[in-house]
């Protein structure tokens, strides 16, 4: 069994405990151990861009060095995966950042940005393997059209991200063949729901998340799936359609026959 | 034109806002576009010129969503997102500057938000 240093977040702790849970027990049945770090602190939900900005970066920087002697970081919620990737991404190619993070922690030596960070999808596509994951199925999506949605924080900016194609994605479409359903291809499928502009501008949500869905529908989906715990929320409350929208590990859980299980 | 704050914002954005060729592909693939009084193309032609004053007391500093479209998209690497990021933050970053207050939160919950929206928009808000 390979271990992992598994990172849940905030929001897995509270309003989407079923993302955690599903991720969880299907991780188990895969052979994979996923170990939680003690105390760890909440990623800051955005990355900053800001060069001077050090503060900031400080949580995902204990989180990293949680799992310096790891195999890797897993991460499932998109926005922790984005905050959590680019911190590493900038520390390890600026050493005045670097250098002042070391000061703010009062490191013995400086984090260069030595340990790997997976988002769980990719865990499943190197690690596990979508082959190995699709002779696991017992309980396939058959028939089933979905679609995979992508958002921004997933494969933005590519370059720090380095998951996937950033504007033409396989990895989700991939997950869903291995679990034994059809992927929907969409123009919206890397596009933004809205994000936290839900909480000041609910009709900006509602016209982003609303496209996204329509946009997935017109190609036929029956339903849509995502690893962000906000596009969730965007997609499910404002978008106005009534098409179903889980969390990926969800699909996972149920096509490996352990939903039953892990909602105990 | 204040020119510590422009030179406070190049500085903070790391971007070389000269390497525009203006084809205002930032601004096409914004998902915010509609909602902005300058959109991204103008961040950064604004802050080429120096003319500051009109992006920092504007609403559009908060319509940023975050989601690297044209920071992806831009041809010529210029990375608009991150002008805007400092804008932003020369405008909240003064006494006052906060856009958003903990007092303000409760009324803008419902049983489903995630935490995440609320740390994520706490964190591009203030300072």
């Amino acid at each position: 069994m390979q271990t992992f240093t598994y990172y849940p977040g905030c929001t897995l702790r509270t309003k989407a405990k079923d993302l955690d849970a599903y991720a969880r027990a299907s991780a188990e049945a895969l052979g994979i151990a996923l170990i939680e770090p003690e105390n760890w602190q909440c990623c800051g939900g955005a990355y900053s861009t800001a060069t001077n900005e050090a503060g900031s970066k400080l949580s995902a920087v204990r989180t990293l060095m949680a799992a310096k002697d790891s195999e890797g970081l897993v991460t499932v919620c998109s926005a922790c995966h984005n905050v959590i990737k680019q911190t590493n991404y900038d520390i390890s190619r600026n050493e005045a950042m670097a250098n002042k993070v070391r000061q703010y922690l009062g490191l013995e030596e400086a984090y260069r940005g030595e340990t790997k960070v997976l988002h769980y999808l990719e865990l499943l596509r190197d690690v596990v393997g979508f082959d190995n994951l699709a002779a696991k199925v017992t309980n396939p999506f058959k028939g089933k059209k979905i679609a995979a949605y992508y958002g921004c924080l997933l494969l933005r900016p590519s370059k720090a991200l380095a998951m996937d194609d950033p504007e033409n994605p396989r990895i989700m479409e991939d997950f869903i063949r291995a679990i034994g359903g059809t992927p929907v291809i969409y123009a919206q499928r890397n596009e933004c729901c809205g994000g936290y502009i839900a909480m000041e501008d609910k009709a900006q949500a509602a016209k982003r998340s609303g496209a996204v869905m329509s946009s997935a529908k017109d190609m036929g989906a029956d339903m849509i799936i995502t690893a962000c715990p906000l596009c969730l929320y965007n997609l499910r409350k404002n978008s106005g359609s009534d098409m179903p929208v889980y969390y990926f590990t969800e699909l996972l859980a149920e096509a490996l026959g352990l939903k039953e299980e892990s909602n105990e | 034109m204040n020119k510590f704050d422009l030179e406070w914002i190049n500085l903070t954005s790391g971007v070389n806002v000269r390497k525009c060729m203006r084809c205002g592909k930032c601004s096409a693939t914004c998902p915010s576009y509609d909602e902005m009084e300058y959109h991204p193309h103008q961040f950064v032609y604004m802050v080429e010129k120096g003319n500051i004053e009109p992006l920092l007391g504007s609403d559009s500093l908060y319509k940023c969503l975050t989601c690297f479209a044209c920071v992806e998209r831009c041809p010529r690497g210029v990375e608009p997102a991150k002008v805007v990021e400092a804008v932003r933050l020369a405008a909240v970053r003064k006494q006052g500057g906060n856009h958003l207050t903990p007092d303000q939160i409760p009324a803008m919950l419902d049983d489903d938000l995630p935490q995440q929206a609320i740390v994520t928009a706490f964190r591009k808000y203030t300072k």
